[in-house]
């Protein structure tokens, strides 16, 4: 799997498409499983993290499943290819930054990760375009029976899926849909959500796991329980909250272009002029203006803007993708200028330099 | 513009001088302590990464606060299979070894049912589970002796081993 080439793509979660895709942006379960007879990853020798990573390594090798799965070994890697994945939602930050053996199968297109000596030995993903998790679920489900045909998996029947933490033993399963949640932010009612939310269980993270101000305005929606209740429950659980929190976005967005529609229209034209013509751009910067230039796409606001282009540029425009397609490695500020003109040559149609 | 902005502006790096972009306030019992660094000097020193939610450290406290005064009898208890110390998981926030469920049982099910307000698994079975936790725990005694068997050169010994972990895993 060549990481170069994987940059100038998008992967299929970023495709944009499926029902209400103007606010779902994907949706994604991992499961945490560990082999039964090696001690957790934390608890292991760097010689026993080798022989796990191995062992596991050994099985994906021969492993019958479609799509068909290409490891990376992450010790090998440089931290800006590590860096890369993270941003491509392929791996945890967490393992990127870790020590030691470990590695990761990505299948082509990108809808599955194997994540290799994580907290736990194998963390499985599914991650897909739009409100999809029960597509997601058949394709972990298949997956994980498919993995466990090859290894012993740490299992009780008290206590389910054995896992390092005890906040994710049981199903082991953190199921997530992403929202982009601009008119709510506008409004700030998106705190009114929070709540709502957290009584019922379900935690709110940004797009990359940040806490409370999430960038670009996109929201993750997950379960917090693992223990006490079915896969089938948990994910009806989320499903059944979605809806309610779409069409709440829909009213705010309404409510937007009904009573503030001038202030609105600034906005986004602001957001899109700023993006052609800036000269320096943080990456915060980034997020927050294609945010408003996403919302003015959907709201019909702008035209001539493709909203693919618009979710890709969003990915493109984090650290490790920037510094991969334009071939060089760049500090904070070099970035910053290389950020304004990758924005400027995509946004305008002309050259890249 | 603020008078916080205003005052960020007039900050140069503690590190090497520049101007300083990267501004941190930390709270550590209640002491403010603030940082100002420049973009160069606050990546190298993965200052902006610290600062996300660390959700370790929030479960690790949880986990301090809900065990509370840690009995003796439990304090003592070692697990055989890995030898971590109740102790050390209060501490750490994570177990070390599947075997753990079991010898920290006791203690283990009031803060299962803190967090998840269950205390027991309802969901998939893996369909090829046969084996049961002695078996699980007696294959990682197994790697231990091995890895001892190979680490004083006890090479006949190590095959030996092998072989008996082959043959326990089955389909492994």
């Amino acid at each position: 799997m060549n990481l170069d080439i994987m940059t100038q793509q998008s992967g299929e979660w970023l495709r944009g498409g499926g029902p209400d895709s103007d606010i779902v942006i994907s949706s994604r379960i991992r499961l945490a499983r560990n082999l039964s007879s090696f001690p957790f990853a934390n608890r292991a020798s760097a010689h026993q993290k080798a022989e796990i990573e191995h062992f596991l390594r050994d099985r994906l090798a021969k492993f019958d499943f479609l799509p068909k799965l290409h490891y990376l070994n992450l010790a090998q890697l440089s931290p800006l290819d590590r860096q890369l994945l993270v941003e491509r939602q392929m791996i945890s930050r967490e393992l990127a930054n870790a020590e030691g053996p470990r590695g990761v199968a990505v299948s082509d297109g990108e809808t599955i990760s194997v994540m290799l000596n994580e907290e736990d030995h194998l963390r499985l993903q599914v991650l897909r375009s739009g409100f999809s998790l029960d597509e997601c679920w058949q394709e972990i489900d298949r997956l994980d029976d498919a993995v466990e045909q090859k290894v012993n998996y740490a299992f009780s029947e008290e206590f389910g899926y054995l896992t390092a933490c005890p906040t994710n033993v049981g199903t082991g399963m953190r199921s997530s849909v992403m929202l982009h949640l601009p008119a709510l932010v506008l409004k700030k009612e998106i705190e009114k959500v929070f709540r709502a939310l957290q009584k019922i269980n379900l935690a709110v993270r940004g797009l990359y796991g940040e806490g409370s101000r999430a960038s670009g305005d996109f929201y993750q929606i997950s379960n917090q329980v693992t223990l006490g209740k079915s896969e089938t429950t948990i994910l009806a659980e989320i499903r059944n909250v979605i809806p309610q929190i779409i069409a709440y976005e829909r009213q705010a967005r309404q409510a937007l272009t009904r009573e503030s529609r001038h202030q609105l229209q600034d906005k986004i034209q602001r957001a899109f002029g700023t993006l052609k013509s800036a000269t320096m751009m943080t990456s915060e910067e980034t997020m927050d203006l294609l945010s408003s230039v996403r919302l003015g796409v959907n709201l019909n606001l702008l035209e001539d803007v493709d909203i693919g282009a618009v979710n890709e540029l969003f990915i493109h425009t984090q650290p490790a993708h920037l510094q991969k397609l334009v071939g060089q490695s760049l500090d904070g500020e070099e970035r910053n200028s290389a950020r304004a003109r990758y924005l400027r040559s995509r946004l305008t149609g002309t050259q890249l330099n | 513009m603020t008078n916080d902005e205003k005052e960020f502006r007039v900050k140069n790096c503690q590190s090497c001088g520049q101007p300083a972009t990267v501004h941190v306030t930390n709270i550590v019992s209640g002491q403010k302590r603030e940082m100002h660094l420049c973009q160069a000097c606050s990546e190298k020193q993965q200052i902006l990464k610290n600062q996300e939610l660390n959700l370790s450290v929030i479960l690790q406290t949880m986990i301090g606060q809900h065990v509370g005064a840690t009995s003796d009898e439990l304090a003592r208890l070692t697990c055989p299979a890995c030898g971590i110390k109740y102790m050390e998981f209060k501490a750490e926030g994570r177990l070390g070894c599947p075997r753990d469920y079991q010898v920290f049982q006791k203690a283990l099910e009031p803060l299962l049912q803190r967090i998840h307000r269950a205390m027991r698994h309802v969901g998939k079975i893996p369909p090829h589970a046969t084996r049961n936790a002695a078996v699980q725990s007696e294959l990682m005694d197994l790697r231990q002796k091995l890895r001892e068997a190979i680490d004083v050169e006890a090479y006949e010994e190590a095959a030996r081993l092998r072989d008996l972990i082959r043959e326990k895993e089955g389909h492994g």
